[in-house]
């Protein structure tokens, strides 16, 4: 007797919370490599000449850039957060007996986040 | 006083007289001290005993009542019907595999997978310890290097709820790749490059996108999802010890 093949809706990532938050982790992906995309047209632009470089500057000040960015913002820090989160699993480290807590795994990633940062902000800002 | 009842929404398919799957809805008994499988022993008792499922055990050590509950896979012998009382419980079979029958899967491709990664102690041409040699020994660091993904009871719950498996089964899935890592986390094992031909092709960690439900609704901790991502840094680190250095590091 023929066994059954149920049916796998499409709609599989709107059943469950989990699976929703998954896709929403892949998908400000998209807006983390799209700005990586930008920097890459930034640096080329710079490579311009001091012209290119201001006309860049320029359309970066325009409100719908700004608005765009928050929004990058926003999904690079949630796409920061998820995976930095996820980083216990990939990476198990054992003395001997005893494995090192995952918290001090993800923990060190978020501090390590925060060092960069402020060297950056501070490069920007201050230098 | 009268008795509380609860109702349980079961998927139902009989091949000899169905086309597909249908729900029916049973009234039982609630009993506080019953867990799922003890409503669904009541109405194969006393309601009809047509209804197929498998259970052995009932204390969430054999693996064979995974079930469906509102859509999240379990042991249905490790949940209590007191944690939806009152409300419906959906039962359905696990999801991802062919229904054979009522609540019982078809197997097959996952017993296929397990034996494809090879799960057994392969040691290299000459190693082979003899009887009067004695046991290979470990110590006990080595053995909690592995032990974790020797937890696996092969319930299927992780397959269930794994969106990649269900929408393409020829996956390995997870509790096949967390049996390939216990064995070569092992430190009496030299199999793992035997195994990488499945490991490390695209059905195997790769086609992981990291959704990590499976390792939720484990219910022995194996966390099949940390195995795999173990087995993709491995394979990167293989790949990259090819490119540099080809004569061999
Ligand atoms: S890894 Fe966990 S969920 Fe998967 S089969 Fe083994 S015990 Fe079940
Ligand atoms: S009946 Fe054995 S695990 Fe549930």
């Amino acid at each position: 007797m023929k066994p059954y093949v149920r049916e796998y809706p499409n709609t599989w990532w709107l059943s469950r919370r989990p699976y929703f938050l998954f896709m929403v982790r892949e998908f400000t992906a998209v807006f983390v490599a799209a700005y990586c995309v930008f920097l890459i047209y930034f640096v080329y632009k710079l490579s311009q000449g001091p012209d290119a470089y201001y006309g860049v500057i320029e359309l970066l000040r325009s409100p719908l850039s700004i608005i765009l960015h928050i929004i990058a913002f926003i999904f690079a820090i949630y796409h920061s957060i998820t995976w930095f989160n996820l980083t216990p699993k990939i990476f198990i480290l054992r003395f001997g007996e005893e494995q090192v807590p995952p918290f001090l795994i993800s923990g060190a990633n978020f501090i390590a986040w925060v060092v960069v940062s402020a060297i950056v902000a501070w490069i920007i800002l201050v230098v | 006083m009268t008795r509380k009842t609860m109702e349980l929404e079961i998927l139902r398919y009989r091949p000899e007289k169905e086309e597909r799957p249908t729900f029916e809805t049973y009234e039982i008994p609630f009993k506080e001290e019953w867990v799922v499988l003890d409503a669904i022993n009541y109405i194969k008792d006393n309601i009809d005993g047509s209804l197929s499922y498998r259970w052995s055990c009932r204390m969430g050590v054999c693996g064979s009542c995974g079930m469906m509950l509102n859509g999240i896979p379990k042991l249905s012998c490790a949940v209590f019907l007191r944690d939806y009382y009152p409300d419906k419980v959906r039962v359905e079979p696990l999801t991802g595999f062919p229904i054979q029958r009522d609540l019982v899967i078809v197997m097959d491709d996952f017993i296929h997978k397990l034996k494809e990664i090879k799960p057994w102690i392969i040691r290299d041409e000459g190693q082979e310890q003899s009887l009067e040699e004695g046991e290979y020994l470990q110590s006990p660091a080595e053995l909690a290097a592995f032990k974790q993904y020797s937890m696996c009871i092969n319930c299927m719950l992780c397959y269930a709820a794994c969106p990649v498996y269900a929408i393409d089964n020829s996956f390995v899935g997870p509790a096949a790749i967390a049996l390939a890592q216990r064995y070569n986390l092992d430190s009496r094992d030299h199999g793992r490059e035997l195994r990488q031909d499945v490991i490390a092709s695209n059905e195997g960690v790769w086609e992981c996108t990291f959704v990590g439900e499976c390792s939720e609704v484990c219910p022995k901790d194996v966390d099949p999802a940390g195995a795999i991502q173990r087995g993709k840094v491995s394979g990167t680190i293989d790949y990259f010890k090819d490119v540099l250095m080809p004569w061999g590091g």
